[in-house]
């Protein structure tokens, strides 16, 4: 059903316009004057200023792996995240654990592991569908680059921003 | 609804989830319930494979007319049929068959609660590691428990540990904590293949698939078991950690690796094949294929790929453009009169082609074409001795009656130099008795293939062409079936699929029109190919249609047929 | 010897004195105006709205920001840098005209304005005619084709678009321009805008006859009186000047939202910045033309003209110091007007189309006319009948 909406009807004055102008022209130079007394601040001086302390413990920044206190790379190469992101930034080619290795219980690591930080909307999923708690969106938010190609994180520039985290998942441990 | 229907002869009235519906007797209830939409979770049930009933996953809930009293009339309902007494315990649906006047309940609340517990139970040692299991996302395992499971575990205790990552056969692994002890694989090796290497040992928790200590499961089929597998337990060292299942796409197509046919589903990712798998046709393959022809497309992603068309100056190829070395292979071969020219095709090349090159043949009044004969081991399952999957298209297409019987005579002919110029379509034939010496003899040498090879480097024209799996096209199998390969990754390179690669060598000779669909192309084709005759490429489908009687049998589907008649199988 | 007698008998000196006037008036005064203009637009923009706005630009290679003094030059810079693209589609001959039609009309205007009194006995006006407001709307009316041959030449519709608003508009608020501008003259009995400068001087503003013989208590009845016609008049000007600079809340033919950027939406670099800089020329020119006719141009207030020439002893001459006062006083005006007219586009959403066109047509024309009327009875009713 279309709902009709009444246009009000103006009295006289305020079909003149002018006391509405002036009304608004009051509200403006209010501001003005209000931010020229220095009364309020709002914007900060980006590059000598940062918010960095103030930044918030779920700060989406830059998508990075972790390891974890063993030295382990927590990630499993399961490609969840590959599938979640939403403009397809992801990209991982698996490889099995050599059995001589360290590690080896848990088959399969990440060969490859990429991200590439021109598609990357900094949405979180991957860290949200993340099964081993593996990739975490840091705090980095200034990610810059010459070209395309520096700004695709390799495995090991991920690792570098990401570091260790500790507990979480004990899915590895002897027991499981 | 009116009275009930009359019970026919062999058609029972069964009620499934309150819907009343007619099957066959003697049908698995089960099956009766698929018959109905009702779809009733299992792990061990195959129709393909005898019914054990060990998963408990299947439990209904059934019931039947109670019996009357000498001289009492059984009660109708107003539907006319007699009112059902529900028995107190479920029962498998995998095993037992269905009577007159039966009622399954797939939805109540005791079948509802056995799923639950026997999902809880299965749950209660695996490990969790679908991250890093490859039959994760196909897994039915994962698909019940949220279907069907608790969603939450109660088991406070450590978790039973068994044998992971064993090496039991040159192709598979197994993970024994995974397995749900379903014993499909140990039926297939045991009923199927007749290689009854595979069994569970130690006992209760404990129990675990195992491999007999000194046979691996290595026969030709043991890459089945990674497919009715139902969870991650076998998997292929082929397709191991390569690509997620839910990346993949899947495309409907032909094996190539014999005359078999076996239908199959190609999975790729981004143009790349990273595994194959048997598509089920009751009338070809059944549910299975052989390990050869599923491992066999590596060489599709191979680095001898040839991905430019090149015209042999001097001792090297150039690379050059397609109408350029269109019109070079046209004026090399008009340069010669009739049978100067011979062309040897592959029985790899699709009916469409084959009739391309009929056509050629004809322009150039060239009788000296014939198919190379490729015949290796076959054996009592699928593999067919014949290794090239079209030879029967090559007979019928090209009028051949014994492929193959030419090629001494076209050998012979370049020898005494009656034969100047010489196509090759898919085929080496430098490892088939065409040495340097044969072929140095030639004035004029076209090859098309996919793979740098000896006679290749012989020539000089080379056309790269298109992989199995990189075209569309229709070929014939040895029980004489038309079926369709379907086009799952792009050529690479500059290479093209071949039937437009012949057709523009043809319009070049013959300035006729061009046809740009293939389906065109087939129509053409069977109105001058008899057994093709009233065939459209669109009717064709998925499981193909019988074209030729070749008097041939599949030995398995013979025996699977043996069993289905017995009962020990649904089919 | 004939040349040479052509040569002796021009003046030279009047020519060069011109010369020196324009050179000074549009590149040491109009152009950076202009560019200070943005960079001020900016600025309120943001004050208005509690932010920062441009501060960073300053001297180069140092960090001394000068509150964003050098943005103007960077921008400039910038401008002169860009890629200048002429799309293919386009007619090229009108395309680069079309810039240069909406830049030179709003410099020309210039040429009557009286931006001083005297400076060592010559006239700050560089050319004293008698017609100035009609040669002000003559050369005014010419920038409508800059914007209308920019919308057509485009050959888009976006353009094409703010083009024909435009041209609708600009010829519509002309009208009201001409016309209220009439009692104006008719109070003045002038045509020449330094007379009627000059007149304001001594006899109190147009809006402020507070002194000389237009107080009323010095017998300035007619001026009191007038007063009511001569807000009129300034209202519907200063609104049509709004209109016909193309400003918020009337800038239909470049209106974002609806059009990308109207007429210029195909122009790059220097081109659109021609259409840029035009646009803010006229607002300067516009904020001249109301202060010279309606707040006394260059003079000061309250008859401090007159007491100031009395103390510098002669009475003919006015001394250089009070010379460049006048500029002064003229250019703190103008600028002060530029600041209004940069806060009330910071204030005023767009109007609609047809709001526009109402005001226009129905409201401005026929205020402008009676207007004419009123202020014809009042000089009637209030002034002796000429001798």
């Amino acid at each position: 059903m279309p709902i009709t909406v009444e246009r009000p009807k103006l009295t006289l004055l305020e079909k003149f316009y002018f006391p509405a102008i002036i009304k608004g022209l009051r509200i403006t130079i209010g501001h003005a004057i209000r931010i020229l007394r220095r009364k309020k601040k709002v914007t900060m001086q980006y590059p000598e200023e940062k918010w960095d302390d103030n930044m918030p413990e779920y700060y989406r920044g830059a998508p990075a792996l972790v390891t974890d206190e063993h030295g382990r790379e927590r990630c499993v190469s399961c490609q969840l995240c590959e599938f979640i992101c939403p403009p397809r930034a992801i990209t991982i080619i698996p490889e099995e654990i050599p059995s001589d290795d360290k590690w080896s219980k848990v088959e399969k690591r990440p060969k490859e592991f990429e991200i590439d930080m021109i598609r990357c909307i900094y949405c979180g999923m991957c860290e949200e569908v993340c099964p081993e708690q593996a990739i975490y969106l840091r705090k980095d938010y200034a990610i810059t680059g010459h070209n395309r190609e520096e700004m695709v994180h390799d495995k090991e520039k991920l690792y570098e921003i990401g570091g260790v985290r500790e507990g979480l998942v004990n899915k590895w441990n002897k027991l499981k | 609804m009116s009275a009930a229907k009359t019970q026919t002869e062999d058609l029972v009235n069964v009620q499934v989830d309150g819907h009343w519906i007619q099957v066959k007797k003697g049908t698995r209830m089960i099956e009766a319930c698929k018959q109905a939409s009702a779809e009733v979770p299992h792990y061990c049930y195959h129709p393909k494979l005898t019914s054990p009933g060990n998963c408990r996953m299947c439990l209904v809930e059934m019931g039947m007319p109670p019996r009357p009293a000498p001289g009492q009339e059984a009660e109708l309902d107003n539907d006319g049929h007699a009112e059902i007494s529900w028995m107190p315990r479920p029962v498998i649906a995998c095993a037992n068959t269905v009577a007159e006047g039966m009622g399954i309940r797939t939805q109540s609340t005791l079948a509802k609660e056995c799923r639950e517990g026997v999902m809880e139970f299965l749950l209660i040692n695996h490990p969790l590691d679908c991250p890093i299991c490859d039959q994760a996302g196909e897994c039915t395992l994962q698909e019940y428990s949220v279907e069907h499971g608790k969603g939450e575990s109660r088991f406070l205790e450590d978790k039973v540990k068994k044998p992971k990552n064993v090496d039991i056969g040159p192709r598979i692994r197994l993970d024994d904590e995974r397995c749900v002890l379903c014993s499909r694989c140990v039926r297939f090796t045991r009923e199927i293949v007749d290689d009854d290497v595979l069994g569970f040992v130690d006992r209760g928790s404990h129990n675990v698939l195992t491999v007999h200590p000194d046979k691996p499961l290595a026969n030709n089929y043991s890459l089945n078991t990674v497919d009715i597998c139902p969870v991650g337990a076998l998997t292929s060292n082929d397709f191991r950690f390569k690509m997620r299942v839910w990346f993949m796409r899947e495309t409907k197509s032909i094996c190539n690796g014999c005359a078999r046919g076996c239908n199959i589903l190609i999975s790729s990712r981004e143009n790349k094949i990273y595994r194959q798998t048997p598509r089920e046709n009751n009338e070809v393959n059944s549910s299975w294929m052989c390990d050869s022809g599923r491992l066999d497309y590596h060489f599709l992603d191979s680095s001898a790929r040839l991905t430019d068309p090149m015209i042999k100056k001097g001792k090297s190829h150039e690379t050059v453009d397609w109408p350029q070395a269109v019109r070079r292979v046209a004026e090399g071969l008009i340069k010669y009169k009739g049978d100067e020219v011979a062309i040897i095709v592959s029985a790899r090349m699709t009916n469409e082609e084959l009739y391309l090159v009929r056509v050629l043949a004809d322009t150039l009044e060239t009788k000296n074409v014939d198919a190379l004969k490729c015949h290796g081991e076959g054996d009592d399952y699928l593999s067919h001795k014949d290794k090239r999957p079209n030879t029967n298209g090559a007979k019928v297409i090209l009028k051949l009656r014994s492929p193959g019987s030419k090629i001494k005579s076209i050998k012979r002919g370049i020898e005494s130099g009656s034969i100047k110029a010489l196509l090759v379509y898919g085929e080496n034939i430098a490892s088939k008795g065409f040495g340097d010496d044969v072929l140095s003899k030639l004035k004029f040498l076209v090859t098309s293939h996919i793979l740098a090879n000896p006679t290749a480097k012989l020539s000089s024209i080379v056309l790269p062409g298109s992989g199995y799996a990189e075209k569309r096209g229709s070929m014939i199998n040895a029980t004489g079936r038309l079926q369709l390969l379907n086009k799952a990754i792009e050529p690479p390179g500059n290479s093209r699929d071949d039937w437009e690669i012949l057709q523009d060598i043809n319009r070049a000779i013959d300035g006729k029109d061009f046809t740009y669909e293939l389906a065109d192309l087939f129509s053409e084709m069977a109105s001058v190919v008899p057994a093709l005759k009233g065939l459209h490429l669109s009717g064709v489908g998925e499981n193909g249609v019988q074209v030729i009687e070749t008097g041939e049998t599949i030995p398995l589907l013979e025996r699977e047929a043996q069993r289905v008649k017995q009962g020990l199988i649904v089919g | 010897m004939e040349a040479g007698n052509i040569l002796t008998s021009i003046e030279v000196m009047p020519i060069l004195i011109s010369f020196i006037k324009i050179v000074v008036v549009i590149f040491a005064v109009i152009l950076p105006m202009v560019a200070y203009s943005v960079w001020a637009e900016r600025r309120v923009s943001a004050v208005i709205q509690e932010r920062v706005g441009p501060n960073r630009v300053g001297i180069p290679f140092t960090k001394i920001g000068l509150f964003g003094l050098g943005q103007p030059i960077a921008d400039g810079i910038k401008f002169l840098l860009k890629e200048d693209f002429t799309p293919g589609h386009v007619n090229k001959l009108y395309y680069w005209l079309a810039p240069a039609l909406t830049m030179v009309p709003a410099l020309l205007t210039c040429a009557v304005l009286p931006f001083g009194s005297e400076l060592f006995g010559e006239k700050m006006v560089i050319a004293d005619l008698n017609v100035g407001p009609l040669f002000v709307f003559a050369i005014a009316s010419l920038s409508v084709y800059g914007i209308v041959l920019a919308g057509w030449a485009s050959n888009s519709k976006y353009s094409f678009l703010g083009g024909v608003r435009s041209s609708s508009q600009m010829i519509s608020y002309e009208i009201s321009l001409g016309l209220s501008l009439v009692p104006v003259l008719l109070i003045f009995g002038e045509l020449n805008l330094s007379e009627i400068v000059r007149e304001q001087s001594k006899n109190g503003w147009l809006l402020l006859p507070f002194w000389g013989e237009g107080a009323i208590w010095n017998g300035g009845v007619d001026r009191f009186f007038l007063l009511f016609p001569a807000f009129i008049a300034f209202i519907v000007f200063t609104t049509s000047i709004f209109a016909e600079t193309n400003r918020l809340p009337f800038d239909l033919p470049e209106c974002e939202t609806e059009l990308v950027a109207g007429y210029h939406t195909e122009y790059s670099s220097m081109k659109f910045a021609l259409f840029f800089l035009g646009e803010y020329a006229a607002m300067i020119i516009g904020s001249g033309l109301i202060v010279t006719l309606f707040l006394g141009g260059w003079s000061l207030p309250f008859g401090l003209d007159a007491y100031l020439m009395s103390v510098s002893g002669d009475p003919q001459q006015i001394p250089w110091w009070l010379g460049l006062i006048h500029i002064g006083t003229f250019l703190a005006k103008v600028i002060a007007f530029i600041l209004f007219f940069i806060w009330v586009r910071w204030t005023l959403p767009r109007f609609r189309y047809d709001q526009l066109m109402k005001l226009g047509w129905i409201i401005f024309f026929e205020l402008a006319l009676v207007n004419i009327f009123i202020t014809a009875g009042i000089l009637i009713l209030t002034r002796d009948p000429a001798p």
